[in-house]
């Protein structure tokens, strides 16, 4: 009988736990493609086998994908009339008439041990030819995932560039105040569900970044007492110390290659950018100057860092190469430009751009002669931009009231969804790279 | 319910609450609204020497947090009362040390609010070092716009957040 009880109370206790760690999850609201974009419809995929429903709608997960990216503008589930789930099934008219560009459809069946096997197909509306017929096998457990992957497929179809819906984020959060605040490095789904805990902490965490292979994180905490760069591996959980020097440890930043780290240490008295070899733990200083040098980031072809410097009196960006020798100011508007993220093709930094007590997400365009930027974010207190490894998308931090909340929004600046924790403060994202298929 | 036993048993149970509810606070946290306020007396006995004791009843050294200016570390005028009987103190028992806690407003970035933090950090340890102190009793560590005191977007809020906080570390 006791024995009955405890386990009642153990059960009872798992499930307060798992209820706990829903509450902690990024409520996702609803998102509608803009109206300009490619329209595309996502017909809900059936499921002919024989075990329970899915428990994910698989082709709401793909539409919400493709709004999100500005690119696309999908039919919403009220105005989808038929339900073709094969090609013999589809009639082009209805689709024309409800003119659409594209339409996805698709069906699920059993695989062996409880798997599932997604088959989709995409098809051209007005030339009635199929773009791409593909089947994705999946685990019932990681459904999102599959359909983040149908998604990407979809993207990299009709757009030419690769998708990076199937992509995860690292974002902190905290609770609580002064003393009493407890801070967790988070990752999630690039939609913002799924989310895990990587670590948490009573001292802060902050600067968390993917190594290139999207098996690492590197990032700050101040546990022993003062700042010092973890690097740890997210399936096993193991970590090491990479620097824990007097002063500050931060800003760690993979080199593309993955060799190499790019950090922040004030050991000589104030703050500088250093690379450090990951093999042998050795650092080499890139920056010698009075001012605060930080927050590098590399050029994707790993011979440069763009970094934040207040050289010039305010913080600015500025180029060195990562071998070192003298820097050049890139940022060459606004009286306050920080925390700077590159596009994949090194051709737009996106960074936090302030003038008076507004701070906004603003993007340069190298590519048309350096000048050129873009306010992607509408917000006053809008930082920490992070790009997707396609270049199609950013995410960043907000304020709203007393708390933070992540935003994601399409580089044209034309769709933005907010991803809201539903408890505390929410800040620092970061896109992971790719991840391999 | 008319257990004796039981009566005895809450009574024990009274007693420790209130015996954890008296856990004297750590004499490193001062109390919010004693920052603000301006030295009233000195309590230096005749040899003009500060002892540890005077940590808690000497009312400039219960001041123990130095504010700043947005994207400034330049010490305030206000500020030279606490910094001299601070640094006095340090001159005065060469065996305390204490840690200075750098801290930023929200605005701007997390890091570049990491170097701020330190720049103010080390702008009060120069002068407690120009008042007496030496480099080997303060250590410097900034927490940048980490460990905010409020948590609201107006300068009120800002104002507080952008300090030095100074936590000995040991008294004597």
């Amino acid at each position: 009988m006791p024995i009955k009880i405890s386990i009642r109370l153990a059960l009872a206790l798992t499930l307060l736990s798992c209820g706990h760690l829903m509450a902690q999850g990024l409520v996702v609201p609803p998102v509608s493609g803009s109206p300009s974009a490619r329209p595309v419809t996502i017909v809900p995929f059936a499921y002919e086998g024989a075990g329970l429903p899915l428990e994910v709608d698989l082709s709401a997960v793909v539409s919400g994908d493709l709004n999100r990216s500005g690119q696309f503008n999908a039919l919403g589930r009220d105005n989808i009339v038929e339900y073709p789930t094969r090609a013999s099934e589809l009639k082009f008219d209805t689709w024309r008439m409800l003119k659409q560009d594209y339409i996805v459809i698709g069906r699920v069946l059993d695989a062996a041990d409880g798997a599932v096997r997604i088959e989709f197909e995409l098809h051209d509306v007005a030339t009635r030819q199929r773009m791409l017929g593909l089947a994705l096998g999946a685990r019932r457990s990681d459904l999102r995932g599959a359909a983040h992957q149908v998604a990407d497929y979809v993207y990299e179809k009709v757009t030419g560039v690769r998708g990076a819906f199937w992509t995860r984020m690292a974002y902190v959060t905290s609770t609580g105040l002064g003393k009493n605040t407890q801070y967790a490095l988070m990752v999630a789904d690039s939609d913002g569900d799924n989310p895990q805990v990587v670590v948490r902490s009573g001292e802060p965490l902050l600067s968390a970044a993917w190594s290139p292979d999207s098996k690492k994180l590197a990032y700050v905490s101040f546990e022993r007492g003062s700042s010092s760069i973890y690097l740890q591996e997210l399936t096993t959980g193991s970590r090491q110390i990479l620097a824990s020097y007097r002063g500050i440890n931060g800003a760690p930043s993979f080199s593309p290659d993955g060799t190499k780290l790019a950090l922040t240490l004030s050991q000589g008295g104030n703050p500088d950018i250093y690379v450090m070899d990951l093999a042998t733990r050795r650092t080499t200083q890139v920056t010698r100057h009075y001012a605060i040098d930080t927050e590098a980031v590399w050029t994707p072809d790993g011979q440069n860092l763009i970094f934040t410097s207040d050289r010039g009196g305010k913080p600015q960006l500025y180029q060195a190469s990562a071998a070192g020798g003298d820097a050049i100011r890139v940022s060459q508007k606004g009286e306050y430009n920080a925390r700077a993220t590159i596009s994949g093709d090194g051709k737009k930094i996106a960074m936090a751009q302030g003038a008076g007590n507004v701070y906004r997400i603003a993007v340069l365009d190298r590519s048309r002669g350096g000048a050129e930027y873009t306010t992607l974010s509408p917000g006053s207190l809008d930082e920490s931009p992070s790009f997707a490894p396609n270049g199609s998308m950013i995410l960043y931090a907000a304020r709203e009231g007393k708390r933070g909340v992540l935003y994601a929004v399409s580089a044209d600046g034309r769709v933005r969804q907010r991803l809201v924790l539903a408890d505390g403060d929410v800040r620092e994202p970061a896109w992971s790279p790719f991840r391999q298929r | 319910m008319n257990n004796p036993m039981r009566v005895i048993l809450m009574g024990l149970l009274a007693v420790s609450m209130v015996a954890c509810k008296t856990t004297p606070k750590s004499e490193t946290t001062p109390p919010a609204d004693e920052m603000t306020k301006q030295p009233e007396t000195t309590s230096q006995v005749e040899d003009g020497k500060f002892s540890a004791g005077d940590l808690d009843s000497d009312a400039c050294l219960r001041q123990r947090v130095v504010y700043f200016d947005f994207d400034q570390a330049d010490i305030k005028s206000e500020a030279s009362a606490i910094l001299a009987c601070h640094g006095k103190y340090l001159s005065d028992l060469p065996g305390a040390k204490m840690t200075l806690e750098g801290h930023a407003d929200e605005r701007g970035s997390r890091e570049y609010n990491i170097g701020l933090g330190e720049r103010r950090g080390n702008a009060v340890s120069s002068a407690l070092q120009a008042n007496g102190g030496s480099a080997a009793q303060i250590t410097v560590n900034s927490y940048g716009e980490e460990r905010p005191t409020c948590s609201e977007s107006d300068e009120s809020c800002w104002g507080k957040n952008r300090r030095v906080e100074i936590v000995y570390t040991q008294a004597q």
